[in-house]
């Protein structure tokens, strides 16, 4: 069996992402029989010209208006492999759906005008997707039917946004020249731009690497649920990163329980299995009964541990209409771990449309993107997303909606003495006394420690 | 990781989520394939177990073949199983007659929106795909319907590595779409490998089968001698034509299925 890719078409406004993926779908021959008819129809009963891009934008409203509102996903094949495509919104106003067709995806093509350059949108895609995660990147510099093939044109835009990318360490693959409505260099070479040396779109695609093998890596196995349907307790959950085979010695974050795999359980004969690795749903039954929670990671007994903590340094994005603020109470949920949260710290906010720093760190507002420190209620287990991406990303609600989501950096630094001497305090807070700071230059120099003797009195009632 | 193999996992993972998070929960079942590969994974989810009813909107117009199947699955399987009619409608005779996306709104939509609030259901586990057609394309995993069961889907929230609307004001309710990812062949050749028992509705007699299957009077064969479950994945892989050619109100309007699904259609 062939493998599949996820791909996400992003860019700015009108540069022709819907147009370049109808092309591409018709070019491969993956329209049903009909759809050409349907859109051709469409356009007739509307009074417009036919246009690729209604293949895919199936909302009315979306055809009407020329814009493409929500993401579409859409299959095609090539020889080599399976292909969805996301066709992502370039309009800012639906940049939370930009990002959750991105989220999903392993590789993109970021799509620019060759006439307008690279504009707002193109770079707060480039941006969201360096954030994402997602390396494997080609430009495809589109339209290049409206510049007359000039490779003058294509050299400059491929420039201009090579310079952009560069600093977020997002190095494209490749610049592909493309007319989407000509067709040129979708499917095939394109004897139009002849002084192009490089791959055509399909060619480039299917020299796409497949992903990495996270079977390799240590074990993270989140806790999704506990069953109890029969005489079997069954944790499960699906592996997010390396393998689990029964007589396994396993430890269970945060609270860093050791235990053994005894069994693992199955319905099927043809699922009965030994040894089950990254990306499997599955279940374990393991030999000390103890009670376990939705959100724990199962780590294999001497592998490197996750972060456990309460405080996480991020990288966040905000989708939300209403800004992030301090004080506000949020919902983390990180794998299959929930918990209350809230803002501790804004450490810098960038505009992502042009990477400038804003002054005003005092909220978080829509399409921003931070960093900052987050409170967690309870200590969760987790990862540094580069590390592990499953358990190194999250997202936050903000009441019934998601409205930010973000990577896990690390733990935060604590310089800010007055916090660093407050937690210093606390930890050696005398249980019954007086205890004496001695302060020079805002540095804590000792403490002084007095125990009261506590007499309680013949009945408890204390003194 | 083989294609069916990650398309299970995901869809094992999704049916856990919404048992999970979502309070009263139900699996609609059509009897049609789809539908029967998402029972399937929901026993393997949960270890042959179904710990939610599943249920049928039963319009009295279904294929009558589709109706001895549906019960006699439902005793083999021990399924416990909620039909429901829109008896109101069926005795004011609402037919095709009446329009076809007034009779799918009122036998199939109605009778839905009936059935979340007799049961108060927090879920219902829904078995459409993305590759059906274009309103399903642009489906959440997890959908929300407000009280009066309507998709607002101009403006969909947020999906982002499978972390799922779970929060939504009370009266509402999710539709989860634990299969949105597979395609029309993934299902035949998932059926195929896991041998799950199928209507024979589907496999050609004298030159037709059903490719999809519906009420009797909206719901069309395609002429085809697939006789066995290789000859469709065969016959499949060479057609040109859409899956829901053969369901008649589809073509009523050029938005059918975006306009029946904006007030809770499937």
């Amino acid at each position: 069996m062939k493998d599949s890719l996820n791909i996400v078409v992003v860019g700015h406004v009108d540069h022709g992402k819907s147009t370049v993926l109808g092309r591409l779908l018709y070019d491969t021959d993956a329209l049903p029989l009909g759809t050409i008819e349907k859109v051709k129809k469409i356009a007739h009963d509307t009074g417009k010209p036919f246009e690729y891009a209604y293949l895919l934008d199936a909302f009315e409203e979306e055809q009407k208006q020329g814009i493409t509102i929500d993401i579409t996903q859409i299959q095609f094949s090539t020889a080599k492999r399976d292909y969805t495509i996301i066709d992502a919104p370039g309009h800012k106003e639906f940049l939370k759906n930009m990002i959750s067709g991105a989220a999903n995806a392993k590789a993109a093509l970021l799509v620019v005008d060759a006439k307008e350059g690279v504009q707002e949108q193109s770079k707060r895609h480039g941006y969201m997707l360096s954030l994402l995660g997602i390396r494997k990147i080609y430009v495809l510099i589109n339209k290049m039917d409206l510049v007359d093939y000039d490779e003058k044109i294509y050299q400059k835009v491929a420039e201009d946004m090579k310079n952009f990318l560069l600093p977020l360490g997002v190095k494209p693959l490749d610049y592909i020249p493309v007319s989407g409505l000509n067709g040129d260099n979708i499917a095939n070479k394109s004897p139009n731009i002849g002084w192009y040396k490089g791959n055509s779109l399909i060619e480039a695609l299917d020299l796409l690497e497949g992903d990495e093998n996270l079977s390799q890596k240590s074990l993270r196995f989140p806790i999704q649920d506990v069953y109890k349907f029969d005489e079997r307790r069954i944790i499960a959950g699906r592996i997010e990163a390396g393998k689990i085979a029964v007589g396994d010695e396993i430890v269970i974050y945060p609270g860093g329980r050791k235990t053994k795999v005894a069994k693992i359980p199955y319905w099927q004969d043809r699922d009965k299995k030994d040894i089950v690795s990254a990306g499997e749903s599955t279940g374990i039954q393991v030999s000390d009964e103890f009670f376990n929670n939705r959100g724990e990671i199962i780590v294999k007994s001497g592998d490197k541990p996750p972060l456990v903590t309460n405080r996480i340094k991020v990288s966040l994005f905000w989708m939300g209409k209403n800004p992030m603020r301090f004080g506000q109470k949020y919902k983390l949920k990180l794998a299959t771990a929930e918990s209350a949260a809230e803002l501790l710290s804004i450490e810098k906010i960038i505009d992502s449309a042009n990477l400038l720093k804003r002054d005003d760190k005092t909220e978080i507002c829509q399409n921003d993107v931070a960093e900052a420190v987050i409170g967690l209620k309870e200590e969760i287990a987790c990862d540094i997303f580069d590390e592990c991406q499953a358990t190194g990303r999250f997202v936050i609600a903000d009441g019934y909606d998601v409205a930010g989501g973000g990577i896990v950096l690390g733990l935060p630094k604590e310089d800010n003495a007055m916090e660093k001497n407050m937690r210093y305090i606390m930890e050696h807070l005398p249980k019954n006394g007086e205890l004496t700071i001695v302060m020079e230059d805002g540095k804590i120099q000792r403490l002084e420690r007095v125990e009261k003797e506590i007499f309680s009195g013949l009945f408890g009632e204390g003194i | 990781m083989e294609h069916l193999d990650m398309l299970e996992a995901e869809s094992i993972y999704i049916l856990r989520e919404a048992y999970k998070k979502l309070g009263k929960l139900g699996m609609l079942w059509s009897i049609g394939k789809d539908s029967t590969v998402l029972l399937w994974l929901a026993k393997k989810a949960f270890y042959g177990h179904s710990p939610f009813p599943f249920i049928h909107v039963d319009t009295k117009r279904k294929i009558p073949a589709m109706i001895e199947y549906r019960d006699k699955i439902a005793k083999e399987l021990g399924l416990d199983l909620i039909v429901h009619t829109n008896e109101e409608a069926v005795k004011a005779g609402i037919s095709p007659e009446n329009g076809r996306l007034a009779c799918c709104k009122a036998l199939k939509t109605d009778g839905l929106k009936q059935v979340v609030q007799k049961y108060g259901f927090d879920g219902l586990i829904v078995g459409v795909r993305r590759d059906e057609e274009g309103s399903r394309s642009k489906e959440r995993v997890f959908s929300e319907r407000k009280e009066d069961d309507a998709w607002d889907y101009a403006n969909q929230p947020p999906e982002l590595w499978d972390q799922f609307k779970t929060d939504f004001p009370k009266g509402h309710h999710i539709r989860v779409h634990p299969i949105l990812a597979w395609n029309e062949i993934d299902i035949w050749e998932y059926i195929k490998r896991e041998n799950i028992p199928i209507i024979d509705l589907y496999f050609a007699k004298n030159g037709k089968r059903y490719r999809s299957l519906g009420c009797e009077c909206c719901t069309g064969q395609i002429d085809s001698d697939a006789d066995t479950l290789e000859k469709i994945i065969e016959e499949l892989k060479h057609t040109k034509s859409g899956e829901r050619a053969g369901r008649k109100q589809d073509q009523e309007d050029s938005y059918a299925m975006q306009k029946l699904r904006k007030e809770g259609y499937m």
